[in-house]
This record gives C-alpha cells, sequence and structure tokens, in this order.
C-alpha cells in the first residue's frame, strides 16, 4: 500500500497500451494513485511539458513529486519501490529477467509496430506483408511459451507478470485489430497456448477493467487515429 | 559452458557489453561474427532479430545490449555496480540509456548515410540529442556520479563514431558540446574503454566501406 504522504500520479490517455501497463502494475502491488488523463494531439499539460520535456508523451508516474518515464522504466520502479508488496512482478532469477525484458521489448518495439501497419497501409500487398510479418512474431512467441513456460498458467508462473502485463496490455488493440480487419490474429488453432493465454489474462480480476472495450477502441481508430495516419500519408 | 559473447569488431553495441564484462573481471569467449555470413549459433540464439550481442551464459543466451549489460550486473552482483541500489536512482540511468539507444545510431546512420537536406537535419537533430546528454551530465565526472555506470557504458561506444560523424557532415563536437568531449576523454582513460573502443579513424575507414557498399559519395 502507499504510505501515508505518499503521493502517488499517472498522466495517461486510457487507449494507450503503455498507460494500461502502468495501471495493472499499480493495482497488483495495491499502490492507491490519482488517474490524470492527457490532451497529447494539442495542448498538452504543463504538467505533462514539465514532467517529461524529452518525449512529451505517456505514460508518466509521477511519484512525490518525482517523475519517472516510459512505462518498461515505471513498470520496473514499481516493482521496486513497492518491492514488499507481493506479487513480484519481475522474475527473481537474473536470466528470466532478461528473458522477460527481451520479449516484452520485441512485443512492444518490433511486434506491435508492425500489426498495427495492418490498418495503416494502403495496398493489399503491404497489407499482406504485415499480416505474415504479425504470424511470425506469433509464431515466436507461441515456441517460446512452448519451450519455457509450459504448463502454467501465466508467463510470470501461477501469478500475472512483468510479461504478462507487457504482451496483455496490447489485447485491447489486437482485439481491434482483428475486428477492423477481419481477421483472427491470436488465432487458437494457430496459437493454441497464446490464446488461452489471452483469455485467462483478460479475466484476471486486476486486469479486466483496464482493457478497454473493443467498441470503444474502434471508434477511437476511426475517428482519431486513422484520419492522423492518411495525413502523415499524404 | 562458461561464457561467451557473439560479436562484432566494430559494433557500439557489443562494445558495451565488452566494457561490462572487463569492469565486472569476467572471463569470456569471445567469438567474432561475419554478419554477411551469420553462424548456426547466431541464429539459433538469437532467432527473433540474428543479431550481435549475443551473451552465452552456460549455454542460455541473452540477447539485446542493454538487457545483457543489466544481466550481467545482476549476475555479477559486485562491484562496481552499474546499476545504483535506490530505485529512483535505478530508473533515470534506465532512462537515458535507453535515450542513447532510440536516438543515436538511428541520427548517425542517417548522418554518413545521406546528403544534402536530410543529412543537415539529421546534423541538427545530432546536436540536440548530445546537447540533451551534456545538460544530464551536468558537472558530473561520469553520468553515474562519482561511479562509472550504466548510462556511461551505453554512450562511451558511440564517442568513437564522432570523427566520423564530424567527417561526414562537417560540425565538430568539440565544439558544439565540450562536456561531451571532455566526459569520453574521461572514460578512456579507464581500462575497461580504452583496450575497447577502436580508433575513431579506424571506424571513418569502415564508415567509407559501409557508404561505398550503400553507393554513398
Amino acid at each position: 500500500m502507499a504510505a501515508s504522504g505518499e503521493e502517488v500520479k499517472l498522466l495517461g490517455v486510457w487507449p494507450s497500451p503503455y498507460v494500461i501497463k502502468v495501471k495493472i502494475a499499480l493495482e497488483l502491488k495495491g499502490v492507491r494513485y490519482e488517474y490524470l488523463e492527457q490532451e497529447i494531439w494539442e495542448n498538452k499539460s504543463e504538467l505533462l511539458l514539465k514532467s517529461n520535456p524529452v518525449y512529451k508523451k505517456v505514460p508518466v508516474l509521477i511519484h512525490n513529486d518525482r517523475p519517472v518515464c516510459e512505462s518498461a522504466i515505471i513498470l520496473q520502479y514499481i516493482d521496486e519501490v513497492w518491492a514488499g508488496a507481493r506479487p513480484s512482478i519481475l522474475p527473481s532469477d537474473p536470466y528470466e529477467r532478461a528473458i522477460a525484458r527481451f520479449w516484452a521489448g520485441y512485443f512492444e518495439d518490433t511486434w506491435f509496430y508492425g500489426a498495427i501497419k495492418i490498418l495503416q497501409v494502403k495496398t493489399e500487398k503491404e497489407k499482406a506483408e504485415a499480416i505474415e510479418q504479425s504470424f511470425a512474431g506469433l509464431s515466436l512467441l507461441e515456441e517460446t511459451y512452448e519451450k519455457s513456460f509450459k504448463g502454467k498458467p501465466f508467463f510470470g508462473g501461477d501469478n500475472i507478470g512483468y510479461l504478462d502485463i507487457a504482451l496483455g496490455s496490447f489485447l485491447g488493440w489486437v482485439k481491434t485489430i482483428e475486428k477492423m480487419s477481419g481477421l483472427k490474429l491470436i488465432d487458437g488453432a494457430k496459437f493454441p497456448l497464446l490464446a488461452t493465454w489471452a483469455e485467462r489474462f483478460c479475466s484476471v480480476a486486476t486486469v479486466k477493467e483496464h482493457i478497454p472495450k473493443t467498441d470503444k477502441m474502434i471508434e477511437y481508430c476511426s475517428k482519431v487515429l486513422q484520419p492522423k495516419w492518411h495525413a502523415l500519408n499524404n | 559452458m562458461g561464457v561467451k559473447l557473439l560479436d562484432a569488431w566494430v559494433s557500439p553495441f557489443g562494445q558495451r557489453v565488452r566494457i561490462a564484462l572487463a569492469e565486472k573481471g569476467v572471463e569470456y569467449e569471445y567469438v567474432e561474427e561475419n554478419l554477411a555470413e551469420k553462424s548456426r549459433l547466431l541464429l539459433e540464439s538469437n532467432p527473433v532479430h540474428k543479431k550481435i550481442p549475443v551473451l552465452i551464459h552456460d549455454g542460455n543466451p541473452v540477447c539485446e545490449s542493454l538487457i545483457i549489460v543489466e544481466y550481467i550486473d545482476d549476475v555479477w552482483d559486485k562491484k562496481p555496480h552499474l546499476l545504483p541500489a535506490h530505485p529512483y536512482l535505478r530508473a533515470q540511468p534506465r532512462f537515458w540509456a535507453d535515450f542513447v539507444d532510440k536516438k543515436i545510431y538511428e541520427c548517425g546512420t542517417r548522418l554518413w548515410k545521406l546528403k544534402g537536406e536530410e543529412q543537415a537535419e539529421a546534423k541538427k537533430e545530432m546536436i540536440e540529442i548530445l546537447k540533451l546528454l551534456a545538460a544530464e551530465l551536468g558537472d558530473k565526472t561520469y553520468f553515474g556520479g562519482d561511479a562509472f555506470g550504466f548510462v556511461d557504458v551505453a554512450l562511451v561506444p558511440f564517442t568513437s563514431w564522432f570523427y566520423s560523424y564530424e567527417r561526414c557532415a562537417g560540425f565538430s563536437v568539440e565544439a558544439e558540446c565540450p562536456e561531451i568531449v571532455a566526459w569520453a576523454k574521461r572514460c578512456m582513460e579507464r581500462e575497461s574503454v580504452k583496450k575497447t573502443l577502436y580508433d575513431p579513424e579506424k571506424v571513418y575507414e569502415f564508415v567509407c566501406f559501409l557508404k561505398k557498399r550503400y553507393g554513398v559519395e
């Protein structure tokens, strides 16, 4: 629990999977915080600009007036500050930690940007390439689950951990891409372990309320994001 | 078993790992990879990215240079500690090392690969990046304070590329960011850095080879 006199603020935007990661981590650790929804396109708040002058992006965690930026770094910070609150987010073994960091980094830096291209690209050829790449990535993940995590309900073991949060926070977006493109990405026939893991993750109490409803995401994507992508492409 | 490093001599990412291992006094087998013909071991150890560096510890591969450096700091949990113990003091170096990762290599590549307006844009960006880092360094000896640390390890290999950036894009890092040049000189006094970094002229030779390969004048 956050001790009295501790002040925790989270600057975020509701559709961001990076923000969702932090919300889940804070809830997992039982940390009480004030959530401040931000404007990220125009009119960025003074607080955001002051707290993240380098990137001017969300999420930003502000702990007793000290800002921490970048979701992966924030998650590790939360785990280390509230180390007493169980469960641990990162594994205790250094090798397992390195593996968790690697896959989390791959998924959010590489896989997700590839998958979102399915909605962004103009030609059928580009779309097919983006789909193929996304399947290739999921294949690698499924293999990893089989090799290193089989028999466990989550990547973190019995409880959700760093890698579950890092991957799972993108599930809202995965469902959005699936619905908007008419394509099943985490297909149970192709990726049985990942598909059951995804269902299990989304039913966890600390997770459920933080994954936005797909309809709301589709609306956000079509009304806000797609016009911005088209503007950039033209 | 033991420690094996799959690497390529000129790679600043590989150099981060070499420096970290040297700082910790870890003995390891260095394997120079031919990136034009990647070994089966590399492809098996890093099937996702197929890139170096890869640290193989007792048969277990660790990929991505900053992840490897943190792994080294965790496993060889002895002095010098590359990351401090306090959570907030760990978050800051992680942020800046990640910043170096996101910005320097990509911008530097544009500096030697492009010409004209695009190169001028990259030059402007590189100077901004270095100025931001100089501000973060302040008047500390190292980014880690009195102790050589995570951000120093992340950034120092790129200092042997400054000469190449300067030659290709026509500017002086020393003129724009003397603090960074002074910091680089301090780092070069450390055995681990001195033994790992190549002469900037040798790196420039390599960049010229790359330019020829990509058909850049």
